[in-house]
């Protein structure tokens, strides 16, 4: 009995821990999400948000739904399989937009080298000239249409 | 910084309006997607690349990636054909901007696009100390920036060096694959502007994916596999000096 006595302190020290221990699980409860280990370590709401950012390229096909003319001239040439905003960059606003927001027509003397220019780097079946001796100054869509790039299809647009 | 009790009291409830929405969270964007049914990773066919560096920029308008930092870069390799262990690497500015002359006649000259391999046992994500980096159930390698410290541990871990801390937000970024396209049935924005094919998305759970005949019919290689990280980013056509 008198060796309990002698202990009591320590009872209220054990009392203590617990007390701590159970504040601990009431806040852990209302600061851990919900989500929190739905999929894994990890707040699974996490997914939802990063998948919930804004696009800003349309992707092909939203080109294709109304431009059916570049399209179909695209497909007899050699550019068949580059897509639209390849060349001429980000256009969702556009997309979803088409009334307001107007795209820039891209330059065609850096638009054409940055693929073009010789390199010794690039795949040797790839089209390549050095376009200053090529061209001598002239745009490339004098004697190229960048949709069906070939001489014989016709030159601008 | 001082704060004084009134500008404190101001804040108290501003904090957990803020931390309410991080518990609350945001609802899946794309109803129609399930998770269970993909498995994400990508080809890229090093044959065809000609680093015009069309994935970079698109990478960087996609993503708002800061100026400097790149999620998805193109690397010109020079093979000398003696020193076929050291090859020189260049990336300026990620190639961005092109590369510089390559001299004909001097070894060989051939460029890599590199980015996240979203491998599937990433060592990026195991040493996370707060679970703010993951693996999604569909293999994307992702990061929760609002629980993420900014610890750089990923960073260090990552073998590849696909990851940086972000100048502003002060938390890791890297490559999400355009989470936010693929579950929308887009492609990523790298994929969608290369002009030559050079880079493929690739669906491994998908069984009328190209890849799988791909992967049969080429020799096709990922980046440090003695490492053992289950990469993802399949590289065709890869020369041996790669690193």
């Amino acid at each position: 009995m008198s060796a309990l006595k002698d202990a009591r302190h320590l009872f209220r020290f054990a009392g203590l821990f617990v007390l701590a221990f159970l504040i601990f699980l009431v806040v852990r409860h209302y600061y851990v999400p919900k989500c929190f280990g739905q999929y894994g370590h990890y707040r699974g709401a996490a997914i939802g948000e990063i998948a919930q950012l804004p696009v800003k390229f349309a992707g092909h096909q939203a080109c294709e739904d109304c431009h059916t003319d570049v399209v179909a001239k695209k497909n007899t040439g050699k550019h068949a399989h580059v897509n639209c905003e390849a060349c001429h960059g980000a256009l969702a606003s556009h997309a979803n937009d088409p009334s307001t927001v107007k795209p820039v027509l891209p330059d065609t003397s850096v638009l054409c080298a940055r693929c073009h220019t010789a390199s010794a780097a690039k795949p040797k079946g790839f089209p390549q000239v050095e376009p200053a001796e090529h061209s001598q100054g002239l745009p490339c869509e004098t004697c190229h249409n960048p949709h069906s790039p070939a001489m014989d299809a016709g030159g601008a647009k | 910084m001082n704060i004084s009790r009134r500008k404190m009291l101001i804040l108290l409830p501003a904090a957990a309006v803020a931390w309410e929405s991080v518990l609350a969270g945001t609802p899946e964007a794309s109803p129609n997607y399930k998770m269970s049914d993909h498995w994400w990773g990508m080809l890229i066919d090093v044959s065809k690349c000609i680093g015009c560096g069309n994935c970079v920029r698109a990478c960087q308008t996609e993503n708002d990636v800061p100026e400097g930092y790149f999620r998805t870069w193109v690397e010109r390799y020079h093979v000398d054909d003696t020193h076929l262990e050291n090859p020189t690497v260049i990336s300026p500015d990620g190639g961005k901007e092109g590369f510089p002359a390559a001299k004909e006649d001097a070894g060989k000259y051939f460029f890599v696009p590199k980015m996240c391999n979203h491998c599937a046992d990433s060592p990026c994500t195991q040493v996370c100390p707060v679970g703010a980096t993951f693996i999604s159930p569909d293999g994307v390698v992702l990061i929760d920036q609002k629980y993420c410290l900014g610890c750089a541990y990923c960073v260090q871990a990552c073998p590849y060096g696909c990851r940086y801390i972000h100048p502003e937000k002060h938390v890791a970024d890297k490559c999400t694959l355009c989470y936010h396209r693929i579950t929308k049935g887009l492609t990523t924005a790298c994929c969608e502007s290369c002009p030559t094919g050079a880079r493929q998305l690739a669906d491994l759970k998908n069984p009328n994916d190209p890849i799988h005949a791909f992967l049969k019919t080429h020799n096709v290689q990922v980046l440090k596999p003695q490492m053992a990280t289950g990469a993802k980013a399949f590289y065709n056509d890869l020369d041996g000096s790669v690193r």
